[in-house]
């Protein structure tokens, strides 16, 4: 595939994911909000494969691949911490028999 | 199966279950499966990245590359997780920030990288990549200052909104600056400009949220999650890596819309929020000023006399703000209300929807109280009632009953739609001090004549006055 075609499908992607990421949220209850914010969070904490990736190309140069390495722990942060305060959220919206957690 | 294929089968796998977990999120049965949905796409495109990195000999023999990432990931994982695991309920809106700017420094970094491969290899860049690369540092810069001063903000520092002409111009200054560098690495500035463009754009953060109440944190919040999301397609651009695009953009786009819902639950514009320091020294004094022409009696009312009271009517609603979250009341408020309706008084909670910190954060809190749906009642059900209701308690909350927001058009809330607390025959208000709330405005609510204030923490408060129900009723 020429390198015109990968930009131009790269586009293709950008372009449709706008489109769903407002669709798919249109209807939310106020009280969703928080945790949905939260879940959005978790969601981009996937830049650790970014940081993996550069990570592992930056073989010659030691700076670099530090700054990597940084960006990996950051974003793991982000990855884990996000899902399990979201989880932690939504635990709390269970029904009333199932009983909740004194704090 | 060649390491390639695989993992983009699998990136488009997770793809779907980001879409899907997103959908279940957005309903109150499904949000908790959405949530796990999301969790299990990610593992399957870390599992999967991981693949491709060992299996397509993108590390060299005798590279510790391997080693660091997978260093990395347990590290930022463990920190993540304890950290989002001992955190306080009343304190997730702090984290949330916290974990946000990690995503936005993680974004801000990856563009260093890539950047600076650009310059030493002097490898053949497309614009596209090179534009994403700068966007992405930038933006994600922007979140990651962004969310540290949000979070300092509603950790209790800097709470105020700070603004002045010399700090407008400042910033529009620095913004001109962000332009022309921009300019200078398109005219082939190199690392020299590079540099320049991340301290411009830490000055740019630090003086766009700084200006900004405390109050309007969880706006700041959900816009600048949205700009990381943003800032990680834009990273997904220069990696050519298509899951970031997809996820980033998912997020972007999702996190826009919610954070113009959340302004349009406080009836404000996002300008207005980003921009006119709701919650400023100067503001409040006018607001205040304003309410000043009414006496300031404040009348008192003690414990028994409201125990009493409360006893003796039929229709109670509740309504609580951040400060019963600060004092863990929820489970001492739903005790009076389990108690007063063991004794016939109809009990509801009415929820406005900026009420705490965040959108949704009473529902959390009491929720974890184990109260049940069908008591909680939000602005439109509930202001219609009010009328008929015999007593409101507000617990801890002030902004959100502030009745200058209807009728004051110098106050900073003016327009904001509020509970209409005062239209019921009394209102107690379970408070402190008579310290003016978040925004920094007074509450002429304090002073009507109708309204009984009842000094302490709300904990203690709402305890005793299960305590005095009991004895009074044995």
């Amino acid at each position: 595939m020429s390198e015109g075609t990968l930009i131009l499908y790269a586009i293709y992607i950008f372009v449709l994911a706008v489109f769903v990421g407002f669709e798919v949220i249109s209807k939310v209850p106020v009280q969703l909000h928080t945790p949905l914010m939260s879940g959005t969070n978790a969601i981009h904490g996937i830049v650790m494969l970014g940081g993996m990736l550069v990570l592992a190309q930056a073989h010659d140069l030691a700076l670099l691949k530090w700054i990597g390495f940084a960006a990996v722990v950051l974003g793991s942060a982000n990855l884990f911490g996000g899902f399990v305060v979201t989880d932690r959220m939504l635990e709390m919206f269970k029904s009333k028999k199932s009983g909740g957690r004194k704090s | 199966m060649n390491p390639k294929l695989l993992s983009d089968v699998a990136y488009l796998t997770s793809a779907i279950l980001f879409i899907v977990g997103l959908k279940f999120l957005s309903h109150p049965r499904s949000a908790r499966r959405g949530n796990q949905l999301a969790a299990i796409g990610m593992a399957l495109a870390v599992v999967a990245s991981l693949i491709f990195i060992w299996g397509g000999g993108h590390i060299e023999h005798g590279s510790d590359a391997g080693i660091l990432i997978i260093v990395g990931i347990l590290i930022g994982g463990v920190a993540g997780t304890i950290g989002a695991r001992r955190v306080a309920i009343t304190e997730m809106p702090q984290m949330v920030a916290l974990l946000n700017g990690c995503g936005g420094g993680a974004a801000a970094l990856i563009s260093v990288v890539e950047y600076s491969r650009y310059m030493h290899a002097g490898e053949s860049v497309d614009a596209l990549g090179f534009g994403a690369t700068l966007f992405g540092l930038i933006i994600g810069s922007l979140s990651f200052w962004g969310s540290l001063v949000a979070f300092g903000k509603l950790s209790g520092f800097m709470e105020k909104a700070i603004t002045s002409t010399f700090q407008k111009l400042l910033t529009g200054a620095i913004f001109l600056g962000l332009i022309t560098t921009l300019v200078w690495i398109g005219m082939g500035g190199g690392m020299n400009a590079f540099h320049l463009l991340i301290v411009l754009s830490f000055f740019f953060a630090i003086l766009m949220v700084v200006p900004i109440g405390g109050a309007d944190m969880p706006v700041v919040i959900s816009l600048l999650n949205s700009f990381t999301g943003l800032a990680v397609a834009a990273t997904g651009f220069s990696l050519r890596e298509p899951a970031l695009i997809i996820s980033g953009t998912l997020v972007g786009a999702s996190g826009t819309l919610l954070t113009l819902l959340m302004c349009k639950a406080m009836n404000r514009s996002i300008t207005n929020v980003l921009f006119a320091g709701v919650g400023s020294g100067a503001v409040a004094a006018s607001g205040g000023g304003a309410a000043g022409g009414a006496p300031k009696n404040v009348r008192e009312i003690s414990l028994e006399d409201t125990a009493v009271l409360l006893a003796n009517v039929s229709s109670v609603v509740i309504v609580p703000g951040y400060g019963m979250a600060v004092a863990q009341a929820q489970h001492a408020a739903r005790e009076l209300a389990d108690m007063l309706a063991k004794q016939g008084v109809e009990v509801k909670y009415a929820i406005h929807p900026v009420a705490g910190r965040m959108p949704g954060h009473m529902n959390v809190l009491l929720a974890e109280a184990n109260v049940p749906y069908e008591q909680l009642f939000d602005l439109e059900q509930i202001n219609p009632e009010f009328e008929r209701t015999d007593v409101v308690l507000v617990v801890g909350a002030n902004d959100v009953v502030n009745p200058a927001a209807r009728h004051d058009k110098t106050s900073p809330i003016y327009g904001m739609p509020i509970l209409d607390v005062d239209k019921a025959k009394h209102v107690i208000i379970i408070k402190r001090s008579l310290k003016p709330g978040f925004a920094g405005i007074d509450n002429e609510l304090y002073y009507d004549p109708k309204t009984m204030m009842l000094f302490g923490d709300a904990k203690g408060v709402l305890s005793k006055l299960v305590e005095e129900l009991k004895t009074q009723a044995a």
